[in-house]
């Protein structure tokens, strides 16, 4: 099993949350988050003072797969949450060593 | 023609008069209110109709208009205070920080209900009753004989109104005054030094300067000052004790490099839209009457409001690349506070030049105190409210003057002296200001061990430091 952790532009989400769908991913855990990595904050200016905003909105989401799913989930938020501009974001890939499904007690790949 | 502005000068001198009223209260309608009678009744009997009232019995024309002035001066007090709350408290509220919102909204609604007390105890009686300690103060300060309000009854009048609506919408002036410097000392201040210094302030500045200039027997309004609802009163001894206050308190956490943006500029919209329909009952509520130079006054300042709005959204727009919310409605503010002054003495088209000025002074001025003076004057108060105040004060020597924009007439016989007098007059209220808060500071202080909070409270936020509150429990 693994843990797939992606950090995307928030606006992002409803698209990967689509394209998992299609390919038979059911549940997800989502955070928002803020960060930062080549893209660089921006500065606001009120009433004659800057303001340096150095962290970006961001969301990240976590889901938990089979390994035998792992390439395609990956293929499939890449292509979603893609823009071509800096910013997009990043996927890890984590070993996961246990599931359990709290309410029936499955565990492993039955869990997911 | 001569004899139609010789009657208007004095029509506008004596509107003026009104509204400085004294506690000599004359059971007398103003000629203009009884000219406007007389010609409603004219034009009844014209047309035939009856309308029960015998036009010869002066009384009775008196009580008609009594009734009429009495009715606005009611509502333009609610509308004063509505200004401060909450309309100050939320235009400040969404400038700052999440974390600090609530103590913001604290720090106006506290300040707000230890003024009212105070103008009843003693404020009211120092402001605006003639008296003195003593005769050689008599131009200085106001007397003691209504302390307490102790010779107040449900009968006494200001003028042709109730004295307790008079003492009560004067009130709600005393009370946004001191709320306006709240803007300069947010995010770091200590709570009990917001009480001691605005109850001490009150007192020692504000009382003083409203009798000099709005007290029939204050040196400023002998001098024939013209400062129709408070320019020097109320924004430019803001606006200085503001500055003062900041630079003693000194500057933010992070300031200027990491400075946290408007957590809610929406907060801040609806607060300077309340402060703008407030300020229809802070200006033409000045006129002290239902009035044409209410009406005026109302419209004037109106125009000036939506002028300023528009030349600071321009201003902004080509200095940042983009138009601002939160510019705008600053934009709003300074046009409402330098029109402040002048509203009894303008006409429309110089409506429209005062808030086209006040939109572009204003602009810079914020600059200029965060940048080149180096001051945390957190949210303008100098910038918008004291240059604001100040810039109406002086221009109404030359935009008041009969002619192309329309004035009503100044009092002095030229505009350069007039500008004397003006000028007198702010400097005067800015001296004592300045003065007076430097010892304020000092001795709040010495009382409370600094009037700043720790470094960390400062870091976790006034919210919870200093009201154990979150401003907001979002789930």
């Amino acid at each position: 099993m693994k843990l797939i952790k992606s950090i995307i532009k928030p606006f992002k989400l409803e698209d990967v949350k689509d394209a998992l769908s299609e390919i038979g991913v059911e549940g997800m855990t989502v955070l928002e988050a803020k960060g930062f990595g080549r893209q660089k904050g921006h500065t606001e200016i009120y009433r004659g003072s800057e303001y340096t905003i150095d962290f970006l909105p961001k969301v990240v989401i976590e889901i938990v797969v089979s390994d035998d799913l792992c390439d395609k989930v990956i293929d499939a938020i890449s292509k979603a949450a893609k823009t071509e501009k800096i910013g997009d974001g990043k996927i890890f890939v984590l070993p996961v060593e246990q599931a359990v499904r709290i309410r029936t007690g499955e565990q492993g790949d039955e869990a997911l | 023609m001569k004899t139609l502005s010789c009657l208007k000068v004095g029509l506008a001198f004596l509107a003026f008069f009104l509204f400085n009223a004294s506690v000599f209260a004359d059971f007398n309608a103003t000629a203009e209110t009884k000219e406007t009678a007389q010609k409603w009744l004219e034009g009844k009997a014209l047309a035939g109709e009856h309308v029960g009232l015998d036009d010869e019995d002066p009384l009775k024309i008196d009580a008609f208009n009594r009734e009429g002035n009495t009715a606005w001066m009611i509502t333009a007090t609610a509308l004063v205070l509505f200004m401060t709350l909450p309309g100050l408290a939320l235009f400040y509220g969404g400038l700052v920080q999440s974390k600090n919102v609530l103590s913001v909204l604290m720090h106006c609604f506290a300040i707000a209900c230890l003024a009212s007390i105070i103008w009843v105890a003693v404020g009211y009686s120092l402001a605006l009753t003639p008296g003195g300690l003593g005769d050689d103060a008599r131009g200085w300060i106001g007397g003691q004989g209504q302390f307490f309000l102790q010779n107040l009854s449900k009968d006494s009048l200001n003028g042709d109104f109730p004295e307790s609506v008079w003492i009560t919408f004067q009130m709600t002036f005393a009370i946004i005054t001191p709320g306006l410097i709240v803007g300069a000392f947010v995010e770091r201040i200590k709570f009990t030094a917001v009480l001691l210094f605005s109850a001490l302030w009150l007192i020692i500045v504000y009382c003083p300067v409203c009798y000099w200039v709005w007290c029939s027997e204050g040196w400023l309004f002998k001098a024939g000052v013209i400062d129709f609802a408070g320019g020097i009163v109320v924004h430019a001894t803001a606006g200085a004790s503001a500055l003062t206050l900041a630079w003693m308190l000194g500057r933010r956490q992070g300031y200027p490099k990491s400075l946290k943006p408007p957590h809610s500029p929406g907060m801040v919209m609806t607060g300077a839209a309340m402060l703008w329909v407030g300020w229809f009952g802070f200006n033409a509520g000045s006129a002290a009457g239902a009035n044409g130079s209410a009406g005026m006054a109302m419209l004037v300042t109106h125009i000036s409001a939506a002028t300023a709005s528009l030349v600071w959204m321009f201003i902004e727009w080509r200095k940042t690349g983009k138009p601002g919310l939160v510019g705008i409605v600053t934009g709003t503010i300074a046009g409402l506070a330098t029109i402040t002054p002048a509203s009894g003495s303008v006409g429309p088209m110089g409506a429209i030049v005062i808030g086209a000025s006040a939109g572009l002074v204003c602009y810079f001025a914020c600059g200029f105190v965060k940048e080149k003076l180096g001051v945390d004057d957190s949210l303008d108060v100098a910038a918008v409210h004291g240059v604001g105040g100040i810039l109406g004060t002086l221009m109404v020597s030359f935009v008041g003057l009969e002619g192309p924009l329309g004035g009503l007439g100044i009092n002095a016989d030229t505009p350069g002296a007039q500008f004397a007098i003006q000028a007198k007059g702010c400097l005067a209220a800015v001296a004592l200001s300045v003065v007076a808060t430097y010892v304020i500071v000092k001795i709040v202080s010495a009382i409370t061990g600094g009037i700043r909070v720790s470094e960390e409270d400062e870091t976790k936020g006034l919210d919870q430091a200093a009201h154990g509150e979150n401003g907001y429990s979002l789930n």
